[in-house]
């Protein structure tokens, strides 16, 4: 369980509030306008950009001062999530132990993860020989390997077309729902939300909202949200 | 918007930039133990150091001046062989010194190809030695280095600005009132100021061809006082007078100077509609040919001869190339080590710093670190014992900053982009350095790696202050042929030397480049 405790997050003259609670296995979508602070939540969890006020726990830990290595959690980025120079293999193996002394278990597990995705063929290919949905998988790959208890995602598949983020979106789901972690997924797409949230994380006006179950949201949105679906 | 991800630990950056900082303040520490300012400075010391402002004076502006025309021309013409010459102009700042004052007297000195042809008309004979030398080796130097930085000034002139001029229908000498003066008077002075510090602390030059009363530069009068007076005390005083005006010189160039885009990028002509005229075309066909022939003949004439030169080589030039690439290569060992940590260090921080480096290395001379060293030494052991490792240790300082100016731009492009992955997957410490920041840095490490050993296969500093008599380098060894006039013998081993210069440049640079990926 992951909580934001009277959070607030300060970068310039922009200011974000966070007060809420994440619970473990559910999926969480966050939604709001460009430049509301989206972005700048996920970076807070991941312990890439500083609480300015609050604390952060993980499971009444305090993890406020963590470095993002040493956090419960993963992220996929909007680009950049593969080393270039890196094989697949490499790549993957990174998620198990960031020095890439991989034993005989470690190296089944990469290949595993690799099957999972579909990448098997792929294993020894450079990221720059694989296509767009190829490296997504890849990135998702390592992602399984990793197994922490939460995975973030910042829009990782905007590039995508939309049959292929959907299968992405869909395999994110499947894995989460095979290693029990929380997803938390910034979107811009009323239909992924639909898709597969649980909940809904509402950021709009130097708030991110407590979560709210997504069917009963997206059904019957309160005004501020109705203004930004349109 | 992100916080730094400090991915990289400072402190081994540090520490380094320490090392290199103590390796320096010892020397002057010793150097200054054994100055005797009451000693004061001698008439022979002041004419030095007239001498020394005085010709980087006239190299300075000489260089510069003859760098507009050719750049000029550059930057507007098309030819084929552009790119080939654009290149070339990269080449005096890996080619060793003694090779290029050996080409140069080839075609300029007493029975070169220059005198030869005015005797054959019936024109009175040219010198090279003394003042003339000196200013021309060092326009030969330095030439080329201004045109580049002068080309880099033309290049960043808009395109949007030449279509403007040509749309006015502008002559050239409105054109350039508008365009090419206000680029000029910001360009030029940073281009002077670097030439004039880099002619301020010569040495290898001014021993070759200045010497005498008249033609001595405080470097020179350092190695003289050292090895022939064996007089420390006068050594220091000098290393001192000129450690405050090089470091002063270059405190104030430190302003002016541009940020030396060693690498590619300039080879793009900028489509221009102006300067169509026949005059214009001669004159920059002209500013072109005569540039070229300035570089290429020296060079070539030292191939030539070099080649006739080779069977009358002594077995003692294969040795000192043993012993040269022994020390080219640790240096690049030792510069790595150094410039590595300290670029991290670098690229994690806000801004700045590579400056203060930089400073470091325009100011501190080599003989002063050489003096110093031999003086810290000497109570405990012979030096020459150690002329080897403190060539090896200044070597690879004195390529430091320009590793760093390498190094650091790319160091931070890898921070930014892989900064955050790195630190989700916990990557740090050894491994993030073998696993991203080594192979993403690769070619600039294979270019650094080069240009330290290029320089270092050609540097004639310190080893000729206490080189032990068997162990020498290649370029020290050539000097000994040179002072023993034999020419033929000297050519031959100046061939191998910039074979091997130019050769360990290309297989690092090559080397870096090889199999990379984007």
């Amino acid at each position: 369980m992951l909580t934001f405790e009277e959070a607030g997050i300060t970068q310039g003259d922009f200011t974000l509030g966070a007060d809420f609670s994440l619970q473990q296995g559910r999926k969480y979508a966050v939604i709001g306008p460009s430049g509301a602070g989206k972005s700048t939540l996920l970076g807070a969890m991941s312990g890439f950009i500083p609480l300015s006020a609050g604390r952060l726990l993980w499971k009444g830990r305090d993890i406020t001062d963590a470095p993002p290595g040493a956090r419960p959690m993963t992220m996929l980025f909007q680009d950049h999530n593969l080393f270039p120079h890196l094989s697949v293999t490499q790549n993957v193996g990174l998620g198990i132990r960031p020095d890439l002394r991989l034993d005989v278990a470690d190296r089944a597990r990469v290949r595993d993860a690799l099957a999972r995705v579909d990448l098997a063929s792929h294993a020894a290919a450079r990221p720059g020989n694989l296509s767009g949905g190829q490296q997504s998988r890849a990135a998702l790959a390592r992602v399984l390997v990793q197994a922490r208890p939460m995975v973030l995602l910042d829009e990782p598949f905007a590039a995508l077309g939309p049959a292929l983020r959907r299968e992405m979106l869909d395999l994110v789901q499947a894995l989460v729902e095979e290693t029990g972690a929380a997803l938390v997924m910034v979107t811009h797409a009323p239909e992924d939300v639909r898709r597969i949230a649980d909940e809904v994380i509402f950021v709009e006006g130097g708030q991110a909202a407590p979560p709210r179950p997504a069917a009963a949201l997206m059904d019957n949105p309160p005004p501020e949200l109705k203004a930004y679906l349109g | 918007m992100a916080r730094r991800v400090v991915a990289i630990s400072p402190k081994t950056g540090i520490g380094a930039a320490l090392l290199v900082l103590a390796l320096i303040l010892a020397a002057l520490g010793a150097v200054l133990s054994r100055a005797e300012p009451g000693l004061g400075l001698g008439r022979s010391d002041w004419l030095a150091i007239r001498f020394t402002v005085l010709q980087a004076v006239c190299s300075s502006f000489l260089s510069v001046l003859l760098a507009v025309p050719v750049a000029r021309a550059l930057a507007r013409r098309q030819f084929v062989g552009r790119a080939a010459l654009v290149t070339l102009l990269g080449a005096p700042f890996i080619l060793p010194v003694i090779v290029a004052v050996l080409g140069l007297l080839t075609v300029f000195g007493r029975s070169g190809w220059v005198n030869v042809a005015l005797g054959g008309v019936g024109l009175p004979q040219v010198s090279v030695y003394g003042f003339h030398g000196v200013v021309l080796a060092h326009v030969f130097f330095n030439l080329p280095l201004a045109t580049r930085l002068l080309l880099q000034g033309w290049q960043a002139i808009p395109s949007e600005r030449f279509r403007l001029v040509a749309q006015l229908r502008l002559g050239p000498r409105a054109m350039f009132r508008a365009v090419e003066w206000p680029m000029l008077v910001q360009v030029v002075p940073g281009a002077l100021a670097l030439v004039f510090v880099i002619c301020l602390t010569s040495f290898a030059v001014a021993l070759t061809l200045g010497g005498g009363p008249r033609a001595t530069t405080i470097e020179l009068a350092i190695y003289q006082a050292f090895r022939f007076d064996f007089d420390l005390g006068r050594a220091a005083l000098l290393s001192l007078v000129q450690l405050a005006l090089a470091g002063g010189m270059a405190l104030v160039a430190l302003r002016f100077v541009p940020a030396v885009s060693i690498g590619g990028g300039l080879d793009r002509p900028l489509q221009r509609w102006d300067a169509r005229g026949g005059v214009q075309r001669i004159g920059d066909g002209l500013a072109i040919l005569l540039a070229a022939a300035f570089l290429m003949l020296p060079l070539g004439a030292v191939t030539l001869r070099g080649a006739m030169g080779l069977p009358q080589m002594p077995a003692t030039v294969y040795q000192a190339a043993g012993i040269s690439i022994g020390v080219a290569l640790a240096s690049i060992v030792v510069m790595l080590a150094l410039a590595l940590p300290m670029a991290g260090w670098i690229a994690g921080r806000a801004r700045g710093g590579v400056e203060a480096v930089g400073l470091l290395g325009l100011s501190a001379s080599p003989l002063m670190i050489g003096t110093g060293w031999f003086i810290l030494i000497n109570p405990h052991a012979d030096p020459t014992g150690f002329a080897l490792a403190v060539t090896v240790l200044v070597n690879a300082m004195m390529a430091l900053p320009f590793a760093l100016r390498v190094l650091v731009p790319p160091m931070r492009d890898i921070l930014q982009v892989y900064g955050r992955l790195s630190a989700t997957l916990g990557l740090s410490g050894w491994p993030l350095w073998r696993l991203v920041i080594l192979p993403r840095l690769r070619a600039q490490i294979g270019f650094a790696a080069g240009l330290c050993g290029a320089l270092s296969m050609g540097d004639l500093g310190v080893i000729a202050l206490f080189a032990d008599p068997d162990r020498v380098t290649l370029p020290l060894q050539m000097y000994r042929l040179m002072g023993a006039y034999r020419m033929e013998a000297a050519a031959g081993a100046a061939l191998v030397l910039l074979a091997l210069s130019l050769g360990i440049f290309w297989i690092c640079d090559k080397g870096g480049r090889w199999r990379a990926d984007v």
